[in-house]
Order: structure tokens, then C-alpha cells, then sequence
């Protein structure tokens, strides 16, 4: 999807992060920038820095006064909705509006509030794989992974279990489309809100025990939500814990297909998985987000200006030789990990607790199923570009 | 040894309850705080350290005996 870009001519002074090479692998981009210039500009998408060292990218992380969130994802326009909302809350909100968009979700997120989650995930999981039973080859990517987290935040709102495939691919769109051409990102945006509008009349007419009812009903400053507000955090809530999983899913199943001792090691000794995974989230960290400049300035030596964007790399951060001894290495016994997979400061993830529960049942559900499996063929393999990453095809020999 | 998570840093990231819960708890909105007075025991002080050292904000701090 990221043909028409020209090619990259010097990853320091004019990088990209939809170009095919970086989709393909990134990491020794990063390497050599962190090195080099660990502060990389483009003058692609109207300004883009690239900070790739742990320390910077948390500095800019934690810095919510010189770098606003009012877009979240690298384009060629700026966002037309204001600070300090934003279009989706609250991942596009600023403080002082921030805390309580944000404050207001997290009980429905705790470890407790999604533990009953559970069963309802392995069981849909046993199902994909029940689907493809006896096949030789399946696909871990479009058979498996992309559909676990839509059944389970689906099931969250209280939408129609049948209605994953359909947001699916305007989801998909909103964060990897970057490089459609605007009418049809916007033709997607449209589709995307006319579905939430539809299913937010359903449950105004029959409220019920779920996550859009309780937005729908919940409070900020003693006034009702607005209808903005509900709408974008509903569409955030799917787009932020869609592609999102199902790479971590993904890029975790493409290391053990290539790597049969850590399978088996994981087959042996199942308990190890929860920290494999964290291994996994940090060598594999999916997500990519950006900050806005808010003003003219310099920033460690860097003349920034308003309206550029940052990059914020967490996965770079995650194999920074500053942060992580044998940076580069995936040790799925690693009992030091720091990473950064769900972001630093005010915006950590939302979704953190429901994302590893969704990545560890979907791990312990195909290990059990298939013990052994390898990549039946490497070239059948893509990966995703720009901010998010992942495998979005992935040929399994399991047979 | 005592434990103490600097809430000012804190963001809820949950590690440290997910590896330690003899030593953490977290509320409701993610926000973790030491049991008790965080004294840690001597057999969980290595869970204390690995807590302290998977908390990606570094809000888990360490006071060892000395
Ligand atoms: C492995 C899967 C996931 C990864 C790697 C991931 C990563 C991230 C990252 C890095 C951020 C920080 C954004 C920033 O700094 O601007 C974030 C924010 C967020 N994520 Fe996730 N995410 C995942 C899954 C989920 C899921 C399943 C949900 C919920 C359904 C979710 C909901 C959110 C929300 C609502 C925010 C915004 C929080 C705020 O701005 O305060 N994420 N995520
Ligand atoms: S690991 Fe750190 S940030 Fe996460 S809950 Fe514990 S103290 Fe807070």
C-alpha cells in the first residue's frame, strides 16, 4: 500500500515509515540511527523527527506541554479538531482534559473488570482453529490472529459478534491506510460512523449491561458525554485494539514458527509463556505513535517546528543497547524487561491488561492445538507498514 | 528491605502486581500502591527486585537494609 512514495534516499535526513524496507525490517534502520543521528528528520508528511534512543522517547513522551496529541497518526494534513479533546478521546486529548476522558475508562479495563473475558476468548479461539482443522498450511495471520481481538472488544460494546468482519476493514483503513487516496479514507470514515451511529440508536432504544450503554449514560463534570465525544472514543476503542493485537499475536507466532527451541521450550514449560510474551511485546513492539510540535522551538538541538510531527518509536526504545543488555537478542527467559510496548506516561495503554490477556490465551490456545509448526513459505510472509506493524499474511505449515 | 511505588510515576502499566502480588495491589484505575507498610519479607525480596525492575515508568523503589 505504500507504492506511490518515492523511495527513500537516506534513511537520516529523508526516512519514511510506510516504505517497503522499513515495513520489511526496520530494525536495522533504528540501529544505525541510534547510533548515528538519533534524531533523524524527513521532510516528508510537512516534518517528521525520528527520535530512536529509549531516553529521547520517553522525554517526548512524558512532555505533554511542548508536544500535543492532537493527532496521533503521521499524515500529510493536520487535524482539524481542536485541542484539548481532539477527535478521539483520549488518546487525542491533552491535559487537563486528558485525565478524566481517560480516568472514566479504566475501571472497565482493570484486571478484574476483564477476567471473565477469558473463557469467551479461548473458546472463540478454539474455534478459528476448529474452522481450519486439517488443513496443512494455515494462515496464523488471516485465519487466526486478525479476528481475536474483534471478537473480543465487539463483545465488550455489546455489538453484534457477527459484525466483526464488517468494521474490520474500516478499522484496518483509519490506521494503515495512510497512503489510500483521501476519498476512500474518507469513504471508510463514513461507513465507520454511520455503523457506530447505528449500533449507539440500539442501545439508547435497548440499553444494556455493556460498554457503549455506559458511555452512552456516563458523565463528565456532571454533563452527559456529547455525542463527539461518545463516537470517538467508541471508534478509538476499536481502532486502537485491533491491529494493534492481532500484530502482537502475529509477530509472535512468525518467532516461533522460526525458532522450534523456544517452542519447545514453551511446550515443555508452559508457564514460562507470560514471560516469553512480554520478550515478544518488547522485541515485536507493534506500535508506533506521533506527537505534534506544539510551537517553534529547539529541542535538544533540534530546531523544531509547530506542526511537524514526532515519531514516537516504543519499538525502537525496546531494543535501545542503553535500555537492554543483548538488545537485539529475543530471550524468552528475559526477567529485566522494561519495555515500552503500551507507551510511557499519561497514555499507557488502555488496553494493556486486555491486550495480554487476548495475546496470552491466543499463544496457549495454538501451542496446545499445534506443538510444532514452521513458516511454510517465507516469501508468502508480508509485513505491515507505518505505525502499526505486523504480519498481515503468514503461511503455517501445521501439519 | 521495603518496596514503595512513587505514584507521581505510576501509570498503571500493572507489572509489578502481575509478578509481585504478595507485595503490590492496584486499584480500580490501574494505580498500584505497596501492601502494607511494604516491609518485604527475605524469601519474596527477589520478586521485589523483579517487580522494580520490569516497571517501565521506574516507579518501583527499592530501599535495601544496609
Ligand atoms: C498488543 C496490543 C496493543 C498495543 C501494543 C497497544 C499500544 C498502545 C500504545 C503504545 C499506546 C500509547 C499511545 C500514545 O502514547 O499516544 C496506546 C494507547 C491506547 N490504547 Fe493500546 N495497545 C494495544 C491494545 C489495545 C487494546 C486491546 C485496547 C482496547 C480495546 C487499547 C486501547 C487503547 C487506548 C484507549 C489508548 C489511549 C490511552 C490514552 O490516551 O490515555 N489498546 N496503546
Ligand atoms: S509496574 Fe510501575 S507503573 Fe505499573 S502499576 Fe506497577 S508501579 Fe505502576
Amino acid at each position: 500500500m505504500s507504492g506511490h512514495h518515492p523511495p527513500v534516499s537516506d534513511w537520516a535526513t529523508d526516512f519514511d515509515h510506510t516504505d517497503p524496507a522499513w515495513a520489511a525490517d526496520p530494525f536495522p534502520i533504528w540501529d544505525e540511527l541510534r547510533e548515528t543521528c538519533p534524531m533523524a528528520h524527513s521532510e516528508r508528511y510537512g516534518g517528521v523527527w525520528l527520535p530512536t534512543r529509549h531516553e529521547d522517547i520517553a522525554d517526548v513522551a512524558y512532555d505533554t506541554d511542548r508536544f500535543t496529541s492532537r493527532s496521533i497518526v503521521v499524515s500529510e494534513t493536520r487535524p482539524v479538531a481542536p485541542a484539548p479533546r481532539g477527535i478521539a478521546p483520549p488518546i487525542s486529548s491533552d491535559p487537563p482534559f486528558h485525565h478524566g476522558a481517560r480516568r472514566m475508562l479504566l475501571p472497565a479495563f482493570s484486571p478484574k473488570a476483564i477476567a471473565p473475558l477469558e473463557e469467551y476468548t479461548r473458546q472463540y479461539c478454539h474455534d478459528l482453529l476448529d474452522a481450519v482443522a486439517g488443513q496443512e498450511v494455515i494462515d496464523g495471520a488471516v485465519d487466526y490472529s486478525q479476528h481475536i481481538p474483534v471478537r473480543v472488544i465487539a463483545k465488550m460494546l455489546g455489538f453484534p459478534e457477527e459484525d466483526g468482519e464488517k468494521f474490520r476493514e474500516f478499522v484496518h483503513d483509519v490506521l494503515e491506510g495512510v497512503d489510500l487516496p483521501p476519498e476512500q479514507r474518507l469513504d471508510n470514515f463514513i461507513k465507520l460512523d454511520a455503523y457506530l451511529t447505528a449500533q449507539a440508536e440500539d442501545h439508547l432504544a435497548n440499553p444494556r449491561d455493556d460498554l457503549t450503554t455506559f458511555l452512552l449514560e456516563a458523565e463528565m463534570d456532571g454533563e452527559p458525554l456529547g455525542r463527539e465525544h461518545i463516537g470517538g472514543t467508541i471508534a478509538l476503542l476499536l481502532i486502537a485494539g485491533i491491529d494493534t493485537t492481532w500484530s502482537a499475536i502475529g509477530a509472535s507466532l512468525w518467532h516461533l514458527a522460526n525458532n522450534p527451541d523456544d517452542l519447545a521450550r514453551l511446550v515443555d514449560d508452559p508457564d514460562l509463556l507470560p514471560v516469553a510474551m512480554e520478550e515478544f511485546l518488547r522485541a515485536y513492539a507493534p506500535v508506533t505513535m506521533a506527537r505534534l510540535v506544539k510551537e517553534d522551538m529547539e529541542y535538544k538541538g533540534c530546531p523544531m517546528k509547530q506542526d511537524e510531527w514526532v515519531l514516537l518509536s516504543f519499538p525502537s526504545a525496546n531494543r535501545d543497547p542503553r535500555e537492554f543488555e543483548q538488545a537485539d537478542e529475543v530471550i524468552i527467559d528475559r526477567m529485566e524487561n522494561r519495555h515500552s510496548a503500551f507507551g510511557l506516561g499519561i497514555h499507557r495503554c488502555i488496553g494493556s491488561n486486555l491486550a495480554r490477556l487476548e495475546l496470552r490465551v491466543a499463544l496457549e490456545v495454538f501451542i496446545e492445538r499445534h506443538p510444532r509448526f514452521s513458516v511454510a513459505d517465507p516469501d508468502g510472509v508480508r509485513w505491515s507498514g507505518g505505525q502499526v506493524r505486523g504480519p498481515r499474511t503468514l503461511p503455517l505449515r501445521v501439519g | 528491605m521495603r518496596v514503595h511505588v512513587d505514584r507521581d510515576r505510576c501509570q498503571g502499566h500493572n507489572r509489578c502486581y502481575a509478578l509481585a502480588p504478595e507485595l503490590f495491589d492496584v486499584d480500580d484505575y490501574g494505580e498500584a500502591t505497596e501492601r502494607d507498610d511494604g516491609t518485604v519479607p527475605p524469601e519474596l525480596e527477589d520478586k521485589a527486585r523483579l517487580a522494580a525492575a520490569n516497571c517501565p515508568e521506574f516507579a518501583v523503589v527499592l530501599e535495601e537494609d544496609r
